[in-house]
């Protein structure tokens, strides 16, 4: 059984000059008279690891809620590889290759650890309406699931019921899931968040490695990461876009200094903040 | 009763060649136990405790692994008992066997109404559309003539299976609804333990994680909503042969809330459970029927309800289970 390569094919140079892999145009959402995103044009590229940023309450899970169709649009379109995907349902979307994490980690917490992967591999096979079959049936896939554990070092816990798991192993293993369908475009939400610095370090890495020959979008808020591992950031400030670019220009955008600072200062830690400031 | 928690390491295993466990020996006892049984205890009484822990096993499956709180299955119960107690006393000489077929497909047909209509809620909202369409079918029994309305069917005949057993004995009978139990029982073990199974165990953990994988979630629940419903069905057309009678009372929302009772009560989550849960709940009521507390039953039964769910919150086999697991913790340590 050919495990799926953690690391597929490099992107091609990752030269800004190709159409994006996904783009917004004009994608806004109301929500009763309140504009949570308005006008939204984004381009990621394919290959970029492109961060979405902005204080709390901008609309970047919103943004993503909305590619990802768990909430439909009010105005505008969404385009994945140049085709419309702006009105196919979630599921859909999941299998046409954009998977998406939550905020909150998202595991199945009363399974296994491997069967957590197992569970992301199966659909595939077909048979995951056969109530009739045996769960043996799936054991086919279980070396290519500890395959994925071992890269975001799980191994060892496969076999422990995920609930008993510390907070950052669970990201970890999201991640492991996430890679189990070899998505081109992977919609991270907040995968740093409420992490110590250890395991923020860990996630960073993983992410880097999981990102080869992938793209992918990241809702972060820890700017250190953000800088460590982002090739293009846009800034989100009331549901609008307010600046983007890669670190250093959108840093030293004085409106995006305003908006983080009107606001919260940025949720981070204090030396975080010197970052931007 | 480490068996339990052996269940679990067993499907962990996965690849494991089979062998026996422990758990298959308590399987096998139940089984010995059960074909023993109505030489020692009464045998309509056990065809009772049989029925109702099939429709209760069938309510569990929805709960315990969808995470889906029905509150209408007494509509699919009153269904499939209905259907087969009409036929068989309609068409005397229609083999049994086909009745209770037609009222588990009948059930089976309602499952699929009702599923399709409810799956799209959540939570609640579930409960209380799975709770608005069984109290429309209530009326619909009471107005419909082929229900006899207030009066229900009486003296459905029992029939002869496949030409050759006399149902009327009730021991015949036993096996019958015994062999349809233990059926019925592997299906729903089958039906968690199976790839579908998985899915549906991902759902109740986690639903927009699983959409996110690219599972059409709402097909899932479906099926499980129609399985369960046919399973009640099932249970509702067995417990006609046994009773010879259907009634209204099998479609009120008393009998959707005492599936939730005994599910409870066992464990739900657990497939045992719901066996445990009707058993208790059963053997109260036909113990407390006998003394002389009469209406006092109910009140009974329900503080015995307050103080389980107080106590131990998982019900009596998940309690067990949560016993053993800490147990093999400490000697793992």
């Amino acid at each position: 059984m050919p495990s799926p390569p953690i690391q597929g094919p490099r992107a091609s140079g990752g030269a800004s000059a190709t159409a994006p892999i996904l783009e917004t145009r004009g994608l806004s959402k109301d929500f009763r008279g309140f504009t949570a995103v308005d006008d939204v044009n984004l381009q990621v590229q394919e290959g970029h690891i492109h961060a979405l940023i902005g204080p709390n309450g901008a609309g970047k899970t919103t943004v993503f809620n909305l590619l990802t169709r768990f909430l439909p649009a009010t105005r505008g379109e969404i385009l994945y590889r140049g085709k419309s995907i702006t009105r196919m349902k979630s599921h859909e979307i999941a299998r046409l290759g954009l998977v998406r994490s939550f905020q909150i980690s998202a595991v199945f917490s009363q399974m296994t650890v491997l069967e957590n992967v197992r569970v992301a591999l199966q659909r595939p096979q077909g048979t995951s309406f056969h109530f009739w079959k045996p769960e043996r049936s799936l054991d086919s896939l279980n070396e290519q699931a500890l395959h994925l554990l071992e890269q975001v070092g799980l191994r060892d816990d496969a076999h422990r019921v995920t609930a008993s798991l510390p907070y950052g192993r669970k990201r970890a293993l999201e991640l492991a899931t996430t890679l189990a369908l070899e998505p081109t475009v992977m919609l991270l939400d907040e995968p740093t968040q409420g992490m110590g610095a250890e395991d923020v370090d860990r996630v960073v890495e993983l992410i880097r490695v999981a990102a080869r020959g992938r793209t992918v979008l990241m809702v972060e808020h820890n700017l250190s990461v953000v800088s460590r591992l982002c090739d293009r950031i846009s800034v989100l400030a009331r549901g609008r876009v307010l600046a983007e670019g890669d670190y250093a220009s959108v840093s030293a955008n004085p409106e995006v200094r305003e908006a983080y600072l009107g606001s919260e200062a940025p949720e981070s830690t204090a030396d975080e903040h010197k970052e931007v400031s | 009763m480490a068996v339990l928690q052996q269940d679990h390491q067993a499907a962990r295993a996965g690849s494991a060649p089979r062998r026996i466990t422990p758990l298959g020996v308590l399987y096998l006892v139940l089984f010995l136990l059960g074909l023993l049984a109505p030489w020692v205890a009464y045998p309509v009484f056990l065809m009772k405790i049989l029925c109702f822990a099939l429709f209760a096993s069938a309510f569990n499956l929805l709960l315990g692994f969808v995470g889906l709180l029905s509150f209408g299955h007494a509509a699919f119960l009153a269904t499939g008992a209905y259907i087969t107690g009409f036929l068989l006393a309609e068409y005397p000489g229609l083999s049994p066997a086909l009745g209770i077929v037609a009222g588990t497909l009948g059930a089976v047909v309602l499952g699929t109404l009702f599923g399709a209509l409810a799956i799209r809620r959540q939570g609640i909202y579930f409960a209380m559309i799975t709770l608005a369409l069984a109290q429309m079918m209530f009326f619909f029994f009471i107005q419909a003539p082929f229900t006899h309305g207030e009066d229900g069917l009486h003296g459905v005949p029992r029939g002869e299976l496949f030409g050759v057993f006399d149902l009327a004995n009730n021991h015949t009978l036993y096996y019958f609804v015994f062999a349809i139990f233990v059926a019925a029982f592997a299906l729903i073990r089958r039906v968690v333990h199976s790839p579908f199974g998985q899915v549906l165990k991902a759902i109740r953990e986690n639903e927009p994680r699983a959409i996110s994988l690219g599972y059409h979630t709402d097909a899932y629940k479906l099926v499980a909503f129609v399985l369960s419903a046919g399973l009640a069905g099932l249970a509702g057309a067995t417990k006609t042969l046994v009773f010879q009678l259907a009634s209204l009372g099998d479609a009120s929302w008393h009998m959707s809330g005492e599936v939730i009772l005994m599910t409870l009560l066992g464990g739900v989550g657990t497939l045992l459970g719901p066996l445990v849960g009707s058993g208790l709940v059963i053997g109260l009521q036909h113990q407390l029927a006998q003394s002389a507390l009469g209406d006092w039953v109910s009140v009974i039964l329900g503080a015995i309800f307050v103080v389980c769910v107080l106590s131990f919150r998982s019900g009596i086999i998940g309690e067990c289970q949560r016993w053993i697991a800490r147990r093999q913790q400490r000697e793992d340590k």
